[in-house]
């Protein structure tokens, strides 16, 4: 695997008020990996997903991608150095149909596309996340996967160096997950760079390069999914004493 | 690039017919209609330019007045002074700065703290201006007397309508006026796609107060006396917001649709009922926010939707997917 480090982070903090949800984190991201963030609820991981991507600003530490410190910049510039997102609540565009909303990720990015090389891009790219029939469909009107997988579109439409997924495979069934997966893959295999913060462990086993685990706000464990997930502290963290 | 289309040129070509036929209106008819038709214009330009922002961002502003008041108390400063044109010009800038100032300090206000800001706005600049007046010049109230006529402030309102809709009808197909939809409905997502809010938002609510300002500097040669309680009066702001709202501020068009019917209804209810003329601005205010939500053209869509969705999607298709 290439070893390239794509994306830093150090001695992030977060607090809010005092509690503290973020409490010294520190990883890196190589180029072309998929890296799972987990941790029990309340952990931290959306936390960190917020303060990488610019939606809350960092209390200290750094964030570097591609050698570039964009620790605390506004979220427009963050997503100008190659960072893009999804929520952990679906969200769309809901008045807008989902050509529009594709456009929303294309217009504005650093290379922007506009009129007619926006619309021929955008249709491209909901053939690519299997949306293409719905092109005109508001994107509220979509099914929930289909939601999804729109955001994920407008995501890529930012054509990202490292995407940030918060829980995108979270509360689909058993065949959507399939698809889901396959999607996801298919982004690493094209070579881009992904944090998946993801409770699935099927998705997790099977899509993970390498984990970071996370308990109140701290990282407890770092490695493969196998190593990570029998690592008896995290184990504690899930399950309790007990069963460490 | 997409000046040459056809899609282009027909509307604006037709929009130019229609304001070539409404300059000749002044020798039709009498001058009762000819005041009557400023009205009209006069709040087309308001509500159409308080919609250009508001609409999309659903940011719901007061301060309508504040710049109409900047605009015509420029006219009274400055008219004598300097020839017209230089004068508007001078109100514009003066618009454009007051705009850029509160855009910065308050956009970053959502939801009813925007509203009850710009509505102190208004409160806090007629003060100020009463203040001045009061303790600098010493000497409250104004007298504007310049050599325009009726049919003069009709067709500067009607060239300003014409430049308006003109622009509005381009922004709807740029970039700028895509961001503000975007930001519409939800800020977040604009951002993490690479919008700068702030920038947008500021951007259409100077070009938006611009207007407005003209709209006052244009009107002012029509009273005589002004003085701060006649150019700020919080009322104008109420009636922009009760038109835009009724005709559907998120089209072009829409506002306008609400400024015809309720600049009569004004009309008739300010001759007929001066003493009562708040409160029942009130019940026409609640009849439409609970009656027509989405307004005349919500009301419009909504009957011919099931219809209308294959329709614009065929549409869509070939015209290029953005709408205005």
């Amino acid at each position: 695997m290439n070893t390239e480090i794509l994306l830093s982070i150090s001695g992030l903090h977060k607090a809010f008020g005092g509690l503290i949800a973020v409490n010294q984190m520190q990883f890196d991201v190589h180029q072309g990996e998929i890296l799972g963030l987990l941790g029990p609820n309340g952990s931290g991981k959306t936390t960190v997903m917020n303060l990488i991507s610019g939606a809350l600003q960092a209390n200290d530490g750094k964030v570097v991608i591609s050698g570039k410190d964009i620790t605390n910049l506004p979220a427009h510039k963050i997503s100008h150095s190659g960072i893009a997102r999804t929520f952990q609540l679906v969200r769309v565009l809901p008045d807008l149909d989902c050509v529009e909303n594709i456009e929303a990720g294309l217009a504005y990015r650093t290379k922007p596309l506009w009129g007619d090389a926006a619309h021929g891009a955008a249709l491209e790219l909901l053939d690519r996340i299997g949306l293409a029939k719905q092109a005109h469909t508001p994107a509220g009107d979509l099914t929930y996967i289909d939601q999804k997988r729109l955001e994920l579109g407008r995501a890529l439409a930012l054509q990202p160096k490292l995407l940030l997924l918060d829980e995108w495979l979270a509360g689909l069934n058993p065949s959507e997950l399939q698809d889901g997966i396959a999607l996801v893959r298919k982004l690493k295999i094209e070579g881009l760079t992904i944090i998946m913060v993801e409770h699935v462990m099927d998705a997790i086993r099977s899509l993970c390069d390498r984990c970071v685990v996370m308990n109140a706000g701290a990282k407890i464990a770092d490695g493969t999914p196998d190593e990570v997930l029998s690592d008896p502290e995290v184990v504690r963290a899930y399950l309790g004493d007990s069963h460490a | 690039m997409s000046i040459l289309k056809p899609d282009f040129i027909k509307p604006v070509g037709l929009g130019a017919l229609i304001f070539a036929a409404l300059a000749f209106l002044p020798s039709l008819v009498d001058s009762y209609y000819m005041s009557l038709a400023i009205s009209v214009v006069s709040f087309a330009v308001l509500a159409t330019a308080w919609s250009m922002f508001s609409g999309p961002t659903r940011y719901i502003s007061l301060a309508t007045v504040v710049f109409f008041g900047i605009g015509a108390y420029t006219v009274a400063v400055l008219g004598e002074v300097l020839p017209f044109p230089l004068v508007l010009v001078c109100a514009g800038l003066a618009g454009t700065m007051i705009a850029l100032l509160v855009g910065f300090s308050t956009l970053r206000l959502a939801g009813v703290y925007f509203v009850i800001f710009t509505f102190g706005l208004t409160e806090l600049v007629r003060q100020v201006v009463s203040w001045y007046e009061v303790n600098v010049t010493r000497e409250m109230g104004r007298y504007v007397f310049l050599d325009i006529t009726q049919n003069d402030i009709y067709w500067q309102l009607l060239a300003l309508f014409a430049v308006l809709l003109l622009t509005g009808f381009i922004l709807g197909r740029s970039r700028l006026g895509f961001a503000l939809r975007i930001i519409g409905e939800d800020e977040t997502v604009a951002k993490h796609c690479g919008i700068d809010v702030t920038r947008v938002k500021v951007a259409l609510f100077v070009l938006s107060a611009l207007f407005m300002t003209l709209t006052g500097a244009i009107m002012a040669p029509r009273w005589t006396y002004i003085d701060p309680v006649i150019a700020f009066n919080p009322m104008l702001s109420f009636q922009v917001v009760i038109m835009a709202l009724l005709g559907g501020p998120r089209r072009l068009l829409g506002p306008l649709l609400g400024v015809i019917p309720l600049t009569l209804l004004f009309e008739v209810l300010t001759a007929s009922f001066p003493n009562h003329f708040s409160i029942l601005l009130g019940c026409v205010f609640m009849v439409i926010v609970y009656l027509l939500p989405g307004g005349v053209v919500g009301l419009y869509e909504k009957y011919r939707a099931p219809k209308k969705r294959v329709l614009a999607t065929d549409q869509n298709a070939k015209t290029g997917g953005s709408t205005a």
